[in-house]
C-alpha cells in the first residue's frame, strides 16, 4: 500500500496540470462557452433546460406506442357508446331510463354525447390509462436503465420527479380531451346539435353549451390528479415498471369497490374518485361549485401527500438499475 | 486547501454494505491522479460496479467519503457531474427513439448544457463515436456495439475533466473493442482523466498509465502500470532438445520455479537479475543446444496472480 501512495503523488504531479478544485473547468476545456463558471450564461441556459427536460419528457410518453394505444382505446369509447345509441334508441324516443348519466339526452342533442363518455370513461378508462403513465414514469426508466443516466446527467432527482408529475398531468390533460374530441366528433356525425337543455331545466345557447363542455373536461382532468401522485409515488417503489402499473390499477379498482360498498360510508369521502361525478354540477343554472371544490380540494391534498411521498423515495433511493 | 491540483477521483474509507448485511464494497481508499488513464480491475462481483455507482452520486456509501474533481459526492453532484461523462453498465437507451434523439434527451436532461449548441454537439458526439450515418435509426435496431457507441457518444457530449467507463468493451468484436482503446486515448491526449473498470487484464494492460486491483469488496493493490507489473518478476524461457542438462545448468545460475514440457523450459529469474546473456553462454558452455532463447515480460496478470494468490477470473 505504501508503493501506492508514492506512486499517487508521482502520479498528481504528472497530472494534466488541472486547476485547483473550485476554479471551474475552463482551463482544460478551452472553447465551450458553457462552462459552469459563468453565472450569467448559466442562468438563461437553465430557464430553456427546464423546458428541453420537459419537451423531452412529452417526447418519450408521447411518441411510444402504448401511448397511442391507451389514447386510441379511449377515444374509441364514444364511438361505440355513439353507435350503441344510435341503434338501440331507434324509434324508440323514450330512450333507456337506466344506464350512464345523460344517455338519454345523446339522442336529442349530440353535445350530451360528451357528457356521457365523460362520464363512462371517468370511473375506470380514463384513470386506468393514467395509472399506466403514471406507473411507468420513473419505474419504466429505471426497469430500462435509463434513470441512472438522467442521474448522472445530471437532471436532479428533484428535477426530474416535477417534470415526470408535469408531464403524467399533461397526460391526464390530454386524455380527457381525447374522449371529449371523439365524442364531441362522434355526437355531430350522428345527431342532432342545438341548444342544451341544463339537468336544471333551463335551455341555454349551443356555444353556452360548448364552453360548459370544455369546462367539464377540464373538471375531469383535474379529478385525476391525485390517481396521477399516487401512481407515480408506486412508481418510485420499483425498478418494475409493470408491477408499478399494476399496482396503480389495482389501487383503483379496490378504491373504486371500497366506494360502492355502502358500510364503508365513513371512509368514503376521503376516497379520491369521491366527488368524481360532480362535474355534473356544471350542467345546472347556476352551476353548484362546492362538490366540484372539494373534489379540486381532495386531488391536492392527494397529488400533496404522494408527490412528497415520491420524492422523499426518489431523494434518497440507491439506484441500482 | 489544496495547493496542487485535487485528484480526479479521491475515496477514504468508502463503504457500502447492502441490507442484507454483505459488504459490496469495504474501507476503499482510492486515489486517481488527474491526466492518468486509470485501469479499475477485478472479476465480476467485486464492487468495481458499486464502488463507480458511489462516485457518480447513485449510491449512498455506509460510511466514508468519496470526493471526485475535489468536490464531495454525492453532495457536489450538481457541480461535479456536468463534468463528468460515465457508462455504467452497459448503455441504456430508449428504443423508440432514434440515436440523435436519445442523445437530445440526455443532453437536456444536464441544467447547465447549452441548448443553443445542443443540435451541434450531438452531431459531434455521433460523429466521433462513428454513428453519423446511423444517427437516425431507432436505437432499437442497433447492434450492441452500436449501443456502446452512442452511450459513449452520450459520455462525450461535452468536454469533461473525467471520463467514467465501466465494462465499455463488454460485448464488443475485437474490432470494436480496437476503437474503443483509440478513443480512450485520444480523449486522455485531450487531458481528460480516464477512469476505466474492466475485468479483461490486457485491456487495462493496452491502454491504461495506472491501475487498482479490487477483490472481494477490498482494495488489494493501486500504483503505476509499469510499476505493478515490475512487482511480477519475468522469466526465462529455453527450447531446446537438451531438457535435463538446461534444468540443471539453469538451476545452478539460481533460477527458481524450473519446469520443463517436452522442448522448452522456463524458470524465473532470481533478483536482481541476472545478465540473461550470461545464462546463455552457460548452457552453451554445458553442451545445451539452444533453439530459442528469451525472456518473457511479466504482465500484469502475473502480477495479480502473485499479489492474490488466485486467478483472475475466479469471482470474488
Amino acid at each position: 500500500m505504501s508503493r501506492a501512495e508514492a506512486d499517487v503523488a508521482t502520479g498528481t504531479d504528472a497530472g494534466a496540470g488541472a486547476p485547483a478544485a473550485g476554479a471551474g473547468p475552463a482551463a482544460e476545456t478551452p472553447g465551450t462557452p458553457e462552462g459552469s463558471g459563468t453565472p450569467t450564461a448559466s442562468r438563461t441556459a437553465r430557464a430553456l433546460w427546464s423546458l428541453g427536460l420537459f419537451r423531452g419528457e412529452l417526447r418519450i410518453v408521447f411518441r411510444r406506442w402504448r401511448t397511442a394505444a391507451l389514447l386510441g382505446v379511449l377515444a374509441a369509447i364514444p364511438v361505440l357508446v355513439g353507435i350503441a345509441v344510435k341503434f338501440q334508441t331507434r324509434g324508440d324516443r323514450q330512450g333507456a331510463g337506466d344506464g350512464p348519466a345523460f344517455i338519454a339526452d345523446v339522442t336529442n342533442n349530440g353535445l350530451f354525447l360528451v357528457f356521457t363518455s365523460l362520464a363512462v370513461t371517468l370511473p375506470f378508462f380514463l384513470p386506468m390509462a393514467v395509472g399506466v403513465v403514471a406507473g411507468d414514469s420513473v419505474a419504466g426508466e429505471a426497469n430500462a436503465g435509463t434513470l441512472r443516466y438522467l442521474l448522472v446527467a445530471p437532471a436532479g432527482r428533484t428535477r426530474l420527479l416535477l417534470t415526470k408529475y408535469a408531464t403524467v398531468l399533461v397526460f391526464c390533460g390530454v386524455a380527457t380531451l381525447v374522449v371529449a374530441l371523439a365524442a364531441l366528433a362522434t355526437g355531430a356525425a350522428l345527431f342532432p346539435f342545438g341548444d342544451v337543455t341544463l339537468i336544471s331545466g333551463q335551455t341555454v345557447s349551443l356555444g353556452d353549451g360548448l364552453l360548459r363542455a370544455l369546462a367539464i373536461a377540464g373538471v375531469v382532468a383535474v379529478s385525476l390528479v391525485g390517481i396521477a401522485a399516487l401512481g407515480l409515488f408506486v412508481s418510485t417503489l420499483t425498478d418494475s415498471a409493470i408491477a408499478a402499473m399494476a399496482t396503480t390499477v389495482g389501487v383503483l379498482l379496490t378504491v373504486q369497490i371500497l366506494g360502492a360498498v355502502p358500510q364503508l360510508h365513513a371512509v368514503q369521502p376521503y376516497l379520491f374518485p369521491h366527488y368524481w361525478m360532480s362535474f355534473a354540477d356544471l350542467l345546472r343554472a347556476p352551476a353548484i361549485g362546492s362538490a366540484i371544490a372539494r373534489n379540486a380540494g381532495l386531488q391536492a391534498l392527494y397529488a400533496a401527500v404522494f408527490v412528497s411521498a415520491a420524492w422523499a423515495r426518489l431523494t434518497t433511493r440507491d439506484v441500482t438499475a | 486547501m489544496d495547493g496542487p491540483p485535487a485528484p480526479a477521483i479521491d475515496t477514504r474509507g468508502l463503504t457500502k454494505r447492502f441490507r442484507g448485511g454483505q459488504f459490496a464494497v469495504r474501507g476503499l481508499d482510492l486515489t486517481v491522479p488527474r491526466g492518468s488513464v486509470f485501469g479499475f480491475l477485478g472479476p465480476n462481483g467485486s464492487g468495481k460496479t458499486t464502488t463507480i455507482r458511489m462516485l457518480l452520486g447513485l449510491i449512498e456509501p455506509t460510511s466514508g467519503g468519496a470526493r471526485v474533481l475535489g468536490e464531495p459526492m454525492p453532495r457536489a453532484a450538481r457541480q461535479v457531474l456536468p463534468r463528468v461523462g460515465a457508462l455504467i453498465e452497459g448503455p441504456a437507451l430508449y428504443g423508440f427513439l432514434t440515436g440523435r434523439e436519445n442523445l437530445l434527451r440526455y443532453d437536456a436532461a444536464d441544467p447547465t448544457a447549452d441548448p443553443a449548441t445542443r443540435t451541434a454537439r450531438v452531431g459531434a458526439a455521433l460523429e466521433r463515436v462513428g454513428l453519423g450515418a446511423a444517427s437516425a435509426k431507432k436505437a432499437r435496431v442497433y447492434s450492441l456495439g452500436m449501443k456502446q457507441r452512442l452511450g459513449l457518444a452520450r459520455a462525450l457530449l461535452r468536454p469533461r475533466e473525467l471520463l467514467v467507463l465501466d465494462e465499455p468493451t463488454n460485448g464488443l468484436d475485437p474490432q470494436g473493442m480496437r476503437e474503443i482503446r483509440t478513443l480512450v486515448r485520444e480523449v486522455a491526449a485531450e487531458g481528460t482523466t480516464v477512469f476505466l473498470s474492466s475485468h479483461l487484464l490486457d485491456e487495462i494492460e493496452q491502454v491504461c498509465t495506472h491501475a487498482a486491483v479490487m477483490s472481494r469488496g477490498e482494495l488489494v493493490v493501486q500504483g503505476e502500470v509499469a510499476e505493478l507489473s515490475a512487482g511480477a518478476r519475468g522469466r526465462l524461457a529455453v527450447t531446446t532438445p537438451d531438457v535435463a542438462d538446461a534444468v540443471r545448468v539453469l538451476k545452478e545460475h539460481g533460477l527458481t520455479d524450473v519446469g520443463a514440457d517436452a522442448d522448452r523450459v522456463t524458470g524465473e529469474l532470481p533478483q536482481p537479475a541476472a545478465d540473461v546473456a550470461e545464462l546463455n553462454a552457460a548452457l552453451v558452455a554445458a553442451g545445451v543446444r539452444v533453439r530459442a532463447f528469451g525472456t518473457e515480460r511479466a504482465s500484469l496478470e502475473d502480477a495479480f496472480v502473485a499479489l492474490t494468490g488466485e486467478g483472475f477470473d475466479v469471482a470474488g
